[in-house]
């Protein structure tokens, strides 16, 4: 029992480094690349603001993702409320200071960035619920009292990022920690009935929702119905990824993104110009890419000893998969356009500094899979 | 405690995996999804999505063809295609519509009605179709929008060809082009594949006429266009085929003059080579200005045009109905000789009226002509005369010889504006009018009044074929070949006085069509029709012209819109006393020079109608 403390004592840093998961970091440092060329892409075959912004976050955060690797799983593990209170602070900051863009108050001017604190609140959210799950025992797990904390600290943030208003993000910030709660063994009567009031609450919710939500959604469901409005989106993006074909335009040679006929080439459709660039062959590149990701996430879930590590790993993994999924069904016309990143392949610093922060400390669960968090 | 946690741990950690395996399982079955929704896309929808995306990215222009001119016979151009620039709009590409129309009335000088009427032009069609902003831009306003133009989205600078006219002197005979209308491609078969907006098409005339050939065909201008429509690069380029050009028969100084002459009043002139029936000539009056429907007519100006009472816009050489009056009178003394109902010199007496059928008959002379002959039938144009030779010919035998010289019948090919007019016979009023023949109308027909209806360009082929001896000539107004054939059989009789071979087989070796049955009785004709304008009491012998080069020979007419009252024929009513458009037309159809050998080569046969 004792043997882990002297493990873990004796972890020098080249054994550090040895006990990285290296498919995993290749795996990103691939990603990264490719999304390099997609950005390049978007700037029309020039290294121009997005290209250069893309490439210099990329390596930063990847730099802080080893620096989040070699700190112990423990502090992590004992900081994540702190860690979830100060994003939560940032993001009642965004309500009274933030910048508004397009209607929305989603940012905080940083002066050196403008961070996005919803995108950080995704991984933390997993990270605070997968200390709570792992505090309790598991005869609790169900009783009501012990799942007020976590439904409060789930739908706080949920209603500030969704008034922001940020339908996606808030919807995938739900995504995470259900899955948390689901993992630690919540029941699934709970999450039915839940379910259920939801759709009770449906009506309610959809007279909340902005005139340009309601059309979004109305146009998921018909995107035939303004072809030139709300619509214009999903048709270029099915039509982009359709003409790619099975080897696609070639690279700089998508027609419909470098024809402005794409919208949010850089963020949301980053690869529906892939796709169109490198065709099937492509899109089954990226597909696998995130596969093996996901499932090297999984892999270290395995590895992890402690049931914070497993349920760090898993929740992590399902919300990064989630993530993938949603972007691609949403640029694939099977979802409505709700906005939200691919992740690593998507211009936008927060998402990246997220998602590598994330990333960071399921590499912390592999270096340190077999310290005892407490 | 410790193995109490471990204990606790374990189970949990069972139950986290196993709970893992099902979401393990859930991604599996989602990822399988996405590649099946990428083969879909990419594989089975490729080639739809490809065209799809091509139609994005691809947009065509049509280019007008530059429409072909048309020349008179010295090949001076009287309706040619000059460059023009102009503003086209296609609604898709522009964003803001409201916003574009403000920024163009600041560059431009639009007014309200022309920005209201384009909205609702936009509105009816479909988003991708251009519409004309402006039809006809200066130079300076052309490059105003050049200069504003990454502003102006939508918008799209044209250089364009269009229809251009030296003066209105052809107006009525060369037409006018108009956009084209909906109802224009319905009926119109070539303008389906044809149909670019701001192109212009033959509406009336030989504009009209030749239009399939002289509009050319269209091209195209392929290009890449970016979301916003903005052309990025060009792919390809077709110019298209300008239309071919024709040469028509017309000259272009003898309009000119002719409408001079016409100025002002409500007339028409043709005027036809008589060997081969070429038109010279053929003026309407008053004429309008073609050049002004070119770019869609102004509605003050189109109102002026439809108000004038001397209709200005109707071509009256070939659509004017009239009766032919006393111009007729060479038909009816030709159908009596050649039906040998008279001789030349069987006379009759003019008492200034004949009562016939309870009828009383009025000559226009008063007092009577006396003893009257056919010669001086035709010179003094003699009512009474021409009543009794009407009489014993009947309205059968005359209606088939007047058919025989072309009238009744449209002389030209293909002008829609064209009429047929009338030549009554018996059994013409019997299918249209219902009724009998009375006796009465045959008097009247023998003066050209009554039911006979006639253009002035059919009385003028009907002067022709007299002129020229008496054989059917085609008239024509487009050059298309040589047909000369009249003027070598005449060479060739004047050559070889002593040919052997019978007249009507020399004839047919020249495929001519001789329209009478003994060529002596045309001469006779000929000979009174000279007398008329050369002899002391011919009706047109004030207005002779001594030089034997152009000493004329012709036949006047007058026609009567209102038949006089007893009471305004014993007051003497004078014509210039009565309302403009009750007065008698007045008809004059001649031929110079007159000779007395039928060789000349510069004979011209000329109908005049005009009102008093």
């Amino acid at each position: 029992m004792l043997q882990p403390r002297s493990i873990q004592s004796s972890l020098n840093i080249r054994d550090k480094i040895l006990s990285l998961d290296f498919i995993l970091i290749i795996s990103i440092l691939v990603l990264g690349v490719t999304s390099m060329f997609a950005m390049y892409s978007t700037d029309g075959g020039e290294f121009k603001y997005h290209t250069n912004s893309h490439i210099l976050r990329f390596f930063v955060f990847f730099g802080m993702f080893f620096f989040v690797s070699f700190i112990s799983i423990r502090f992590w593990h004992e900081t994540s409320y702190f860690i979830y209170i100060g994003v939560f602070i940032l993001l009642l900051g965004v309500k009274y200071f933030g910048l508004t863009s397009s209607g929305s108050k989603r940012w905080l001017d940083l002066y050196f960035m403008n961070l996005q604190p919803s995108e950080l609140m995704k991984i933390v959210l997993i990270l605070f619920l997968a200390k709570y799950y792992h505090r309790i025992s598991i005869e609790r797990v169900n009783s009501f009292r012990y799942l007020l904390l976590p439904i409060t600290v789930l739908v706080a943030p949920v209603i500030l990022v969704a008034t922001q208003p940020d339908l996606g993000t808030s919807i995938l910030i739900a995504a995470g920690g259900v899955v948390v709660a689901w993992l630690a063994g919540v029941r699934a009567k709970f999450f039915t009935i839940s379910g259920v009031a939801m759709l009770a609450l449906l009506p309610i919710a959809i007279s909340f929702l902005k005139p340009y939500q309601k059309s979004r959604i109305l146009t998921f469901l018909n995107p035939e119905r303004d072809p030139l409005g709300a619509g214009y989106q999903i048709i270029q993006s099915k039509i982009a990824i359709g003409s790619g074909g099975l080897f696609g335009k070639g690279f700089l040679n998508g027609s419909q993104s470098y024809l402005d006929y794409l919208p949010e080439k850089h963020t949301d459709f980053i690869f529906t110009l892939f796709s169109e660039e490198f065709g099937f062959f492509g899109s089954l590149f990226i597909l696998v890419l995130y596969a093996v990701i996901i499932s090297r996430i999984i892999n270290i879930g395995n590895v992890t000893r402690s049931n914070f590590g497993k349920l760090y790993c898993y929740s992590f993994a399902t919300a990064f998969f989630i993530y993938v999924v949603v972007n691609m069904m949403m640029v694939l016309g099977l979802l409505p356009i709700v906005g939200s990143p691919l992740p690593i392949m998507s211009y936008g610093g927060s998402s990246m500094m997220a998602i590598m922060f994330g990333l960071g400390i399921v590499m912390s669960c592999k270096i340190y899979k077999d310290v005892p968090v407490n | 405690m410790l193995s109490l946690g471990s204990g606790n741990t374990v189970i949990k950690s069972k139950l986290i995996n196993r709970r893992m395996f099902l979401i393990t399982t859930a991604k599996v079955v989602v990822m399988v999804g996405l590649v099946g929704r990428l083969i879909s896309l990419q594989i089975n929808q490729a080639t739809k999505y490809k065209s799809l995306s091509d139609k994005n990215r691809f947009r065509e222009w049509k280019l007008a063809p530059e429409r072909g001119a048309i020349k008179d016979f010295f090949d001076t151009k009287i309706a040619s295609s000059e460059p023009l620039y102009q503003l086209h709009l296609v609604p898709e590409n522009s964003k803001d519509l409201d916003n574009l129309f403000v920024r163009l009335k600041a560059i431009l000088n639009i007014t309200d009605r022309k920005v209201s009427y384009l909205k609702r032009v936009i509105k009816k069609q479909k988003p991708w179709e251009p519409v004309i902003v402006s039809e006809n831009l200066d130079w300076s306003d052309f490059s105003r929008i050049n200069l504003f133009l990454h502003e102006l989205e939508g918008v799209e600078p044209i250089v364009s060809v269009a229809r251009t006219y030296p003066d209105n002197s052809s107006a009525h005979i060369l037409g006018y082009v108009s956009q084209i209308s909906a109802k224009d491609l319905q009926t119109k078969e070539y303008l389906k594949e044809l149909a670019v907006p701001g192109m212009a098409i033959g509406k009336t005339g030989l504009e009209r006429k030749l239009d399939e050939q002289i509009i050319g065909k269209v091209g195209y201008q392929r290009y890449e266009v970016n979301a916003f429509g903005k052309r990025i690069r060009e792919i390809k380029i077709d110019e298209g085929q300008a239309g071919k050009s024709f040469k028509t028969t017309l000259d272009y100084e003898v309009q000119k003059y002719t409408n001079e002459l016409l100025k002002d009043k409500a007339a028409a002139v043709c005027v036809m080579d008589v060997y081969n029936g070429d038109i010279v000539s053929l003026v309407s009056s008053p004429t309008f200005e073609p050049n002004e429907f070119v770019h869609g007519v102004d509605k003050d100006y189109w109102n002026s045009l439809i108000k004038n009472d001397k209709k200005p816009l109707a071509n009256k050489a070939l659509s004017g109905l009239y009766p032919p009056g006393s111009t007729i009178k060479t038909l009816v003394a030709l159908s009596a000789l050649e039906n040998k109902i008279i001789r030349p010199l069987d006379t009759f007496r003019c008492k200034g009226k004949i009562e016939l059928y309870g009828e009383k008959f009025h000559c226009w002379e008063k007092d009577g002509h006396g003893i009257v002959n056919l010669r001086k039938g035709i010179q003094r144009s003699c009512d009474v005369y021409f009543y009794e030779v009407a009489r014993k010919l009947g309205v059968d035998r005359l209606s088939e010889t007047a058919k025989r010289f072309g009238l009744g019948k449209k002389v030209l090919d293909d002008f829609i504006e064209e009429r047929s007019g009338v030549v009554p016979n018996t059994k013409w009023k019997k299918k249209f009018i219902g009724q009998n023949w009375y006796l009465g109308e045959t008097l009247h027909s023998g003066i050209g009044q009554g039911y006979f209806q006639s253009t002035p360009l059919q009385l003028c082929l009907m002067t022709a074929q007299i002129a020229n001896g008496g054989f059917e000539i085609k008239p024509r107004i487009v050059v298309d070949g040589n047909n000369d054939n009249l003027r070598n059989y005449l060479k060739h009789k004047n050559e070889n006085p002593n040919e052997p071979l019978p007249t009507d087989l020399l004839v047919s070796n020249f495929d001519l069509k001789p329209l009478f049955k003994n060529q002596e009785h045309i001469n006779l004709i000929k000979d009174a029709m000279f007398s008329s304008s050369n002899e002391p009491g011919g009706t047109s012998y004030r207005h002779r012209l001594e030089d034997p080069k152009f000493t004329f020979a012709g036949k006047t007419g007058s026609s009567q819109i209102k038949r006089f009252t007893e009471a305004q024929r014993e007051a003497e009513v004078k014509q210039e006393s009565l309302p403009y458009k009750d007065r008698d037309h007045a008809l004059f159809v001649a031929f110079a020079p007159y000779k007395k050998s039928p060789i000349c080569n510069q004979c011209f046969s000329r109908a005049w109608w005009f009102r008093r």
